[in-house]
Order: structure tokens, then C-alpha cells, then sequence
């Protein structure tokens, strides 16, 4: 008897001191914003990760992907960069994703490059993000590339003359820049421009100040929320007539939930964003659905940086046969490329910034909905700030 | 530039009668019973919701859900006091500033689990959309009828004060509250009244300005700095205050907003702060 | 009161100024994390601060019965003081302390000189109005302050030129706990002194006090300096362990946390601030895990159980149920 539990118990010291090949959990710290305003941005942008987790499955080059979720609760460097710290150094995450906003965005770049972690930007879309740490890349946008673009474009096509308005903060300011300083290079003259504060409820003032100078074109730049129905009702009640005056947005103007809200108002904005929900590609047909599913909602461009985001680390862990040195991570990520439901994008392999096309879109009505319509695209837009385009 | 400065002011006159129903209640409630009620606005949010919640669901008509949009914060803050509110009416400033902010967490909350975090909207019937031309200048239908509906809001309140017994007892405990109950005035039920009426004032306002402003789940904190200005600058316990409060404070933001957009949320705080230097009871506070 | 300290101020200040047991266990206990939880210092370390900013507005609001929803500018204006200094070169943690929390005391002094005029609704709205004003500056500002996406470029040099601000948070705990220490210290001597008696004699009935020859402006502005310039230490020890400054520092949304806080532990009560601090940064750490959109209904429901079941805060419950324990307010 004694023999046999003698001999039981070295056979499982044997077993225990070979343990199977090991399977840790690839463990991922999501900082995101589940509470307070932008909760819904961070809402949809997890729900684009977890529609592809679930699409997909959780076990990528062996080893099972496990997330750890954490709430900034809104715009706190401190919090985000303490919420990094605290993954770092208590949960012991191999790499760091998610970033709704820019500023935690920042913050938590110091600690990607402190602690040597691969850092996966989903949704901050400011340019100067990705240079703040070595280990990172972006999945979704930025300002500049997609306003950029579209300066240059609508001076291009007919365009002469613009009155620019935006919100006076951050995102705001990289819009502002990128597209006076493209539409000036491309021959345009820009003849005025306002800020409003955040949170403005009322924009009929502004409106006025623009419409008092008589412009062929108006861009804008509003955060999504409460901004793009208070804006579209301002232009219905001054009488700026979207046929006659062009006005210019980012797809957060014309988001579905904006759209929703603003109504016949939004019928003739131009705007030029890198994802829409209603695009007829295949792949995308099947995110929406898939969705849609899961969700019980439609995705939007916060979903489809999530979704891309994980594909980019799922790809990556396969590369690299599962593991998570940063460095090999970032090398295996630089000129990666695929088919996004957003259409063809891929990691620059110096930047390591997000490279996509750029669809010009305007809001019409299709089949009783207001929907944007593209109607024109640029192909493989880089950032132009940090590629010296 | 005269005349856009017109349609400015409109702007900023539709833009102060809503602010002045969203003020109103917390002017007189403050004035009678020196009571700090910051959860005033969830009150409005709630009208707002019920607003939101009948026209979209179950399809009623935009003015027919005025009435219930005044009708639930009333009803619920009938609730409230009695069972919240009561307590503290001897208490510090600072408690009812924590009790009540406490309350406007809870709302918060409430909105987010209940409506989830969107951006609401309601659907006006045709006759409350688009412009109408006067005098050359083109203003909102909508806006129109907010400026129509807060006059009649604000003459109907003051001609209750002004000639009802039930308005001369509010005056009275406003004025010198022992004095009242001295004289037999049963204060504590014609604050309890005048709350209900408050706070339904308040959810009317919360409904009418969904169109204007928007609705979402954080509208009790958002707006709440406003309309704490509104009452401060008017002074406490006067409807005459706070209606020309609001319009100096709507205006004034919508002007400043047209002529010196840089110093854009600057302007409103500044008024503030040097109005209530000057006056520290307000423009029209007494005591 | 005793009949005893009733005759005699001297020696009743002097009783209530020793120090018991439970608060030497209390400070003894704050060195624990160090030993026990080392993957929870930084955390520790913002509690330690928001314990000091909470311990500045206890002067003010629970000794000298001023209610401030703007003390957060004395706090931001350090901070980004502080961030500026090591941004432009300067990344001496100590001096870089002294130096931003003068300037909020500067600032404190200024500005009280208007606040101390006021009570009641206009004294709130006031304090409202000058933080949301310097908050709107300092966005507008953003070529100096990094607007919305904050303060970059903030490199701090070793403390005491041998100890780095490392990852794990051990040398911003230190630094942060000794801080907090001092400034106690100091709140302490100034509490159970004849100015903090008057203090409080001021918040109870302000109008009686010209009659026993008190300048009651003067002093509420000079507790007003003292508490800006603490309020200003917590900014820059927020700003230098972190290596961030952001906007947020100065905003309403800060002024309201430490209210919460304040009232939380019991205001008036030194330690009050110190203990709400840390119930309300582990259980918003906790709930932030767990359920983070219904942080605000908890906070909500706690904040009016405390108010009418608990009015002076749990400290003062727990004075209610300890007798031993009991220190006048």
C-alpha cells in the first residue's frame, strides 16, 4: 500500500516538474472608457473586439488570449497612466491595447516604453501618438491623414474659397491644421476661421459669424455626441443651404447615431472618413452582421478600430509562434498588411502608423434613410505628419 | 451685421427662456427654504426622458407628452421630499450639497442603465420644424414656440403669486418664514406644493430642450452650472430674478459667443463672477 | 468641553494636542503597503495625495466653515507649475515642490482676498466661478499648458539625486507619504492653536467674533493661503510622480471628487480627509473593475447615507460608537 502511494506521489512530482509546453494565456490590458461621456465610443469600440474574439476564437498560435479590462472613466492622464502601471506591474500583461482618447493615449505611452510592452492604439487618432513609444502601433485613424486628404481634395475639385470651423481642443486643432495646411498647398485660400469651446450646446452664433461672410464651402470638425444634431439644427435655423454652400465634416459629423439625430438637416454634408457601416464589401457585410448578432446594434469606425486592432495582434502572435517580446512583436507588425471590413489597410513599416483609404462620402437618402454615399476615394493614405508627406 | 445681430439675440433669447424654466423651480425653492437642491436638473432630465420615451415608443405627439413631462418630476419629487429631503431641511449647506449631489449620481446612473449612454432625440411634428421669415430675418419655428411657452409659463406663475391665496402664502414664506408660520401658514405643505411645482417646471423644460441643447444621460451635471448661475446672479426666491438672469445669461453667451468667439466659455463665468461681486444676493435677492 | 478647559485654553489645547495610540498605529500603518502590497504603490501614492488635497480643504471647510467648489485651481495651478519647471529643464523633485506649492499659495492669497468676503450661496458660486474660469484659461492657453492632451515632456530627476522614480512607485509612495506627513504636522500645530480656535469660532457664528476682537477676514484669508499652498504641494507631488499634468487637475469634476472625499471621512476632523481619501480611491479602484458604469450609482447611494445616517462623515460615527476615540471638533 505504502509502495503504491510512495510510487503515485513520484509520478506526479515527475509530471509536475515536466509540465505541458507552456500554456499561459497571452494576457492583453484593454484601457478603455466604459463610463461617464464617451462610454458609448468605448462601449462600441469593445464590442468590435469582442465580435472578433467570437468570430475567431480566443486561442491564437497555442496559447488562449485573455483580456483584462480597465476603465479610464474618461479624459485622466494620471489614471490611465497609473491604470498602465497597475497592469504592468500587478496582472503582468503582455502587451497593452485599446486607447479611446488621446490623452491616455500619451500617458500610457510612457509605460510601453518604460516597460517594454507592445501597445496597439484603436481608436486615438492625433498624430503624434505613435512617436511617443517605440512598441507601438494604430488601427484606426488619424486626424491628419483623413483630414488632410480631404483638403487637398476639395481643393482639387473645384473648391476655392473655405470658412473653417472646429472644437477647441486637441482633435480639433490636428483637424484645423492639417486641412488649411493641405487645401492652401493645393491652391485653396482659406478666408476665415472660428473655434468653438467643448461642449458648446449652440452653435447659431457661429454660424452666423460664418454665413455672414458669404463662403462657397464650410469644414467642420465637432466630436460625435450631443454636437452634430445642436450643429445641423444651427445651419437649418440660419438658413445655410447645403446645396448652395458646401459643408465639409469628419464621418464622426455623420455618424449613424448623428445622422439619426440631425435628420433631413445632414442631407448634402461632405464628409471623408475611413469606415461606414453601410458599405456593400463582403467582408464588411459580414462584421455588420456578425455584429448586429452579438450586439443588437450597428458597428461604427470606434467598432471597426477595435476589430483591426485584435486582427493585428492575432496576426502578430502568429507570427511571432506566440510570443510577446516587444521587440519581435513591432518587427513582425511593420508593413503587415490586410483586408479590414473598412476595405485594404496595413502598418507602415516606419511609422508603424495605420495606412487605409480614404472614402469622400455625402449624406443622401437611400430607400427612406439618410446614408453616406461615397463617391470618391484616395487609396493608401499615410499620416502626413510623421512621413513627411 | 445689425441684422444678424437680430437673429443672434433671438437665438439668445430662446436660448435664456429655457434656461429660465430650467431655473425657475430651483429660484424658488431656494428662496423659501434655503434648501441647496443641485439634483434639480435630474428632475429635468427626467422630463426629458418621459418626453423621449413617449414620443419614441410609444408614438405620441410632441405637445401631448408636455403635460407628462411636467407630471412625473412633480410626482416624484412629491416622493423625494417626504422621504429624503425632509430630513435635512435644519442641515448644513454642505450636507444638502452632498445629499443632493448624491441624488444626481443616482439619476445619472439610472438614465445610463435605463436609456444607455446615446444621444436622444425626438421627433417634432411638422408644424414645429423648419423657419418662418420675419422682417427679413429667418427664425425657428421651434424656437418661436420655446419663447411662446416661457412667457406663458412665467406670466401664469407670477399671476398665480400675484393673485392667488395660495401665491400670496408662498410670498409670505419666502419673505420671512417664522412670520408665516406664526400667522397659521402651514409652510411645510406649501413647500412641499411649490417643490412639485418647481421640479414639474423643470421636467417641462427638460422635454422642450432636447431639440435645442440634447438629451443624454449626464444632462443633471452637465447643465447644472448654468442654471446654479442663472440663480445666483437673479437671487433667490424671485421669478422676475431669475427670468432676467437667464436672458442677460443667454443672451449675453450667445453675444459674446457672435462677436468675440476666442473668449468663448470665458464670458459666462466672468458675468458671473463680477455680477456676484456686486451683488452678492443677486441681482434681485433680497435678505 | 470639560470645566476644566473651559478655565483653561492653555492646557486644554495642550491635552487635545498629544498623540494617542491609534494615531501612532494609524502612521504606522501607512508603511505597510511598502512591505505587503508592492503591486498596489501606485495607487497608495494617489491616495497619499488625494489625501493631502483632502487635508487642505479640511482647513478651510471643516475648520473655518468656508464651502469651496473651486479649491481644485490651487491644486491644477501647482501642478502645472511643477510640470512646467522640470519640462523646461528644472527636474529637482524637492525645490521643484517648494517652488509650485508657493506659487499656489500666491495665488491662494490673491484670490482669497475676494473670497473671504463671501458667504453662503455666493461664496460657493464665487469659488465655482474663479475655478471654472482658470480651468477655461488654461485650456485656451494650450501652447503653454498642452490643452486637452496634457503636459508632455515631464522628466523628473532622482530624489536626492540617488533615487529614481521607478515603475513599481516605491520612490513616489516615500516621497509622497513623507509629504503628506509634514503637511499634517503642520495642520496639526495650526488646528490646536489659539488661530484655529478661532477659526473654528468663525464657522460657528461668525458674527460674534469682532466682539472678542478677532479680524475675522483676515484670518479666513490667511487659512485660505495655507490651505492653497497645501493644495498646491498634492498638485505638484501629483504632477512629479506621474510625470503628467492634465487638464483635469483643474476641473470642477476635481473640486467635487475632494468634497466627496472630505465629507466621506468627516470634515473637521484632521484625519477625515485621510480616511475618506482611502475608502474612496480603493472602492472606486475596485469598482472600476468590477461594474464601471455604475460607479456613480454607488458613490450616489453612499453620499446620501452618509449624509443622513453619518453627517459628520464616518469618523464622526465612529466618534458617535468610541468614546475613547472622541476628539471635539
Amino acid at each position: 500500500m505504502q509502495h503504491a502511494r510512495f510510487a503515485l506521489a513520484c509520478l506526479a512530482a515527475l509530471a509536475g516538474a515536466f509540465p505541458a509546453r507552456a500554456q499561459e494565456p497571452v494576457k492583453i490590458g484593454l484601457i478603455n472608457v466604459l463610463s461617464g461621456q464617451f462610454a458609448d465610443a468605448g462601449i462600441q469600440l469593445d464590442n468590435g473586439i469582442k465580435t472578433y474574439v467570437q468570430q475567431h476564437g480566443d486561442v491564437v498560435a497555442g496559447r488562449k488570449v485573455e483580456f483584462i479590462r480597465r476603465d479610464v472613466g474618461g479624459v485622466a492622464l494620471d489614471v490611465a497612466k497609473r491604470l498602465a502601471q497597475e497592469l504592468v506591474v500587478r496582472d503582468n500583461i503582455d502587451l497593452l491595447a485599446g486607447f479611446l482618447l488621446t490623452p491616455n493615449a500619451l500617458a500610457a505611452a510612457d509605460i510601453s516604453t518604460q516597460s517594454q510592452r507592445f501597445m496597439v492604439v484603436m481608436n486615438a487618432a492625433t498624430s503624434i501618438i505613435i512617436t511617443k513609444s517605440p512598441y507601438m502601433i494604430r488601427t484606426s485613424v488619424t486626424l491628419p491623414q483623413a483630414m488632410g486628404t480631404f483638403g487637398t481634395w476639395a481643393a482639387t475639385h473645384g473648391i476655392k474659397k473655405c470658412y473653417t470651423m472646429v472644437t477647441d481642443y486637441g482633435p480639433g486643432h490636428d483637424s484645423e491644421a492639417a486641412f488649411q495646411r493641405a487645401f492652401k498647398a493645393a491652391g485653396g485660400e482659406i478666408i476665415g476661421s472660428v473655434r468653438f469651446p467643448v461642449a458648446n450646446p449652440d452653435f447659431s452664433a457661429f454660424v452666423q459669424r460664418a454665413k455672414d461672410l458669404d463662403p462657397e464651402c464650410i469644414f467642420i470638425f465637432i466630436p460625435g455626441g450631443a454636437q452634430p444634431a445642436a450643429l445641423g439644427k444651427a445651419f437649418a435655423a440660419r438658413g445655410v443651404d447645403l446645396n448652395k454652400t458646401k459643408v465639409l465634416g469628419s464621418g464622426e459629423t455623420t455618424s449613424e447615431q448623428a445622422l439619426k439625430a440631425m435628420g433631413d438637416a445632414a442631407l448634402g454634408l461632405i464628409t471623408a472618413w475611413h469606415y461606414d457601416y453601410k458599405s456593400v464589401a463582403p467582408l464588411n457585410v459580414e462584421f455588420v452582421k456578425a455584429f448586429n448578432q452579438m450586439h443588437g446594434r450597428n458597428p461604427d469606425f470606434f467598432s471597426v478600430g477595435g476589430y483591426d486592432g485584435v486582427h493585428a495582434i492575432y496576426e502578430v502572435l502568429k507570427k511571432t509562434g506566440g510570443g510577446t517580446d516587444a521587440d519581435a512583436m513591432v518587427a513582425a507588425a511593420k508593413g503587415m498588411h490586410w483586408d479590414s471590413p473598412r476595405g485594404p489597410m496595413s502598418i507602415d513599416a516606419q511609422t508603424r502608423d495605420v495606412v487605409q483609404n480614404i472614402y469622400i462620402r455625402r449624406v443622401e437618402k437611400v430607400g427612406g434613410e439618410l446614408v453616406n454615399v461615397p463617391f470618391d476615394k484616395i487609396d493608401n493614405v499615410k499620416d502626413p505628419t510623421n512621413s513627411g508627406g | 451685421m445689425i441684422a444678424s445681430a437680430f437673429g443672434v439675440l433671438f437665438d439668445g433669447l430662446a436660448y435664456g427662456m429655457l434656461l429660465f424654466l430650467l431655473s425657475v423651480g430651483l429660484s424658488v425653492t431656494l428662496g423659501m427654504m434655503n434648501f441647496i437642491n443641485l439634483a434639480h436638473l435630474s428632475f429635468a432630465m427626467l422630463g426629458g426622458y418621459t418626453a423621449v420615451a413617449l414620443t419614441n415608443n410609444l408614438g405620441w405627439s410632441f405637445l401631448l407628452t408636455l403635460p407628462a413631462a411636467f407630471l412625473a418630476p412633480a410626482l416624484l419629487s412629491v416622493v423625494l421630499e417626504r422621504v429624503l429631503y425632509r430630513r435635512l431641511y435644519g442641515a448644513s449647506e454642505l450636507d444638502q450639497c452632498l445629499l443632493t449631489i448624491g441624488i444626481v449620481f443616482v439619476s445619472i446612473a439610472a438614465a445610463a442603465y435605463l436609456f444607455g449612454t446615446v444621444q436622444q432625440a425626438v421627433k417634432l411634428p411638422p408644424y414645429l420644424r423648419g423657419n418662418i421669415a420675419i422682417m427679413h430675418q429667418s427664425v425657428g419655428v421651434y424656437r418661436l414656440f420655446l419663447i411662446g411657452m416661457a412667457l406663458m409659463v412665467a406670466i401664469a406663475v407670477l399671476a398665480a403669486l400675484e393673485h392667488t391665496k395660495f401665491g400670496a402664502k408662498v410670498r409670505a414664506a419666502v419673505d420671512n418664514q417664522r412670520m408665516a408660520r406664526g400667522l397659521g401658514i402651514d409652510v411645510d405643505r406649501v413647500f412641499a406644493v411649490a417643490f412639485a411645482l418647481g421640479s414639474g417646471l423643470a421636467g417641462l423644460g427638460g422635454a422642450l430642450a432636447i431639440e435645442i441643447v440634447g438629451l443624454d444621460h449626464a444632462f443633471a451635471l452637465t447643465y447644472l452650472v448654468y442654471v446654479l448661475i442663472v440663480v445666483a446672479v437673479g437671487g433667490l426666491g424671485t421669478i422676475g430674478g431669475s427670468l432676467a438672469a437667464a436672458l442677460l445669461l443667454g443672451v449675453s453667451d450667445m453675444a459674446g459667443k457672435y462677436y468675440v468667439p476666442q473668449l468663448g466659455a470665458f464670458f459666462i463665468y466672468l458675468v458671473m463672477v463680477a455680477l456676484l461681486m456686486w451683488r452678492p444676493l443677486g441681482l434681485f435677492g433680497r435678505r | 468641553m470639560s470645566a476644566a478647559a473651559v478655565g483653561e485654553p492653555q492646557r486644554y489645547l495642550e491635552d487635545q494636542i498629544k498623540w494617542r495610540r491609534v494615531e501612532l498605529a494609524f502612521w504606522a500603518a501607512t508603511l505597510l503597503p511598502l512591505l505587503l502590497t508592492p503591486s498596489y504603490l501606485v495607487l497608495a501614492s494617489q491616495i497619499a495625495i488625494t489625501a493631502l488635497f483632502a487635508l487642505s480643504l479640511d482647513l478651510i471647510l471643516g475648520y473655518a466653515g468656508m464651502v469651496s467648489l473651486g479649491h481644485a485651481a490651487y491644486f491644477g495651478f501647482s501642478s502645472y507649475t511643477a510640470g512646467l519647471a522640470a519640462r523646461w529643464g528644472w527636474g529637482e523633485p524637492i525645490s521643484g515642490l517648494i517652488m509650485a506649492a508657493a506659487a499656489a499659495g500666491l495665488l491662494g492669497y490673491v484670490t482669497g482676498i475676494v473670497v473671504a468676503r463671501f458667504q453662503h450661496l455666493a461664496l460657493i458660486m464665487i469659488t465655482l466661478g474663479l475655478g471654472l474660469l482658470l480651468a477655461e484659461a488654461a485650456n485656451s492657453a494650450s501652447w503653454l499648458t498642452g490643452g486637452a492632451d496634457g503636459l508632455q515632456g515631464v522628466r523628473m530627476w532622482r530624489l536626492f539625486g540617488v533615487f529614481l522614480f521607478d515603475l513599481y512607485g516605491y520612490t513616489a509612495y516615500c516621497y509622497a507619504l513623507a509629504v503628506l506627513l509634514l503637511a499634517f504636522l503642520v495642520a496639526r500645530r495650526i488646528t490646536y492653536s489659539p488661530f484655529g480656535l478661532a477659526l473654528r469660532g468663525i464657522r460657528e457664528r461668525a458674527i460674534r467674533m469682532p466682539a472678542i476682537g478677532a479680524n475675522t477676514t483676515a484670518y479666513l484669508r490667511k487659512i485660505y493661503t495655507i490651505a492653497a499652498t497645501m493644495a498646491g504641494a498634492a498638485g505638484a507631488l501629483l504632477a512629479q510622480t506621474t510625470e503628467t499634468v492634465s487638464l483635469e487637475t483643474l476641473s470642477f469634476q476635481r473640486s467635487a471628487d475632494v468634497l466627496v472625499v472630505l465629507i466621506l471621512g468627516g470634515a473637521g476632523r484632521l484625519y477625515g480627509g485621510l480616511v475618506g481619501a482611502i475608502i474612496y480611491m480603493i472602492a472606486r479602484d475596485q469598482f472600476s473593475g468590477l461594474n464601471p458604469q455604475y460607479w456613480y450609482f454607488w458613490i450616489g447611494m453612499l453620499l446620501i447615507v452618509v449624509v443622513v445616517f453619518l453627517p459628520n462623515g464616518i469618523l464622526g460615527g465612529l466618534a458617535r460608537l468610541l468614546p475613547a476615540a472622541r476628539r471635539s471638533a
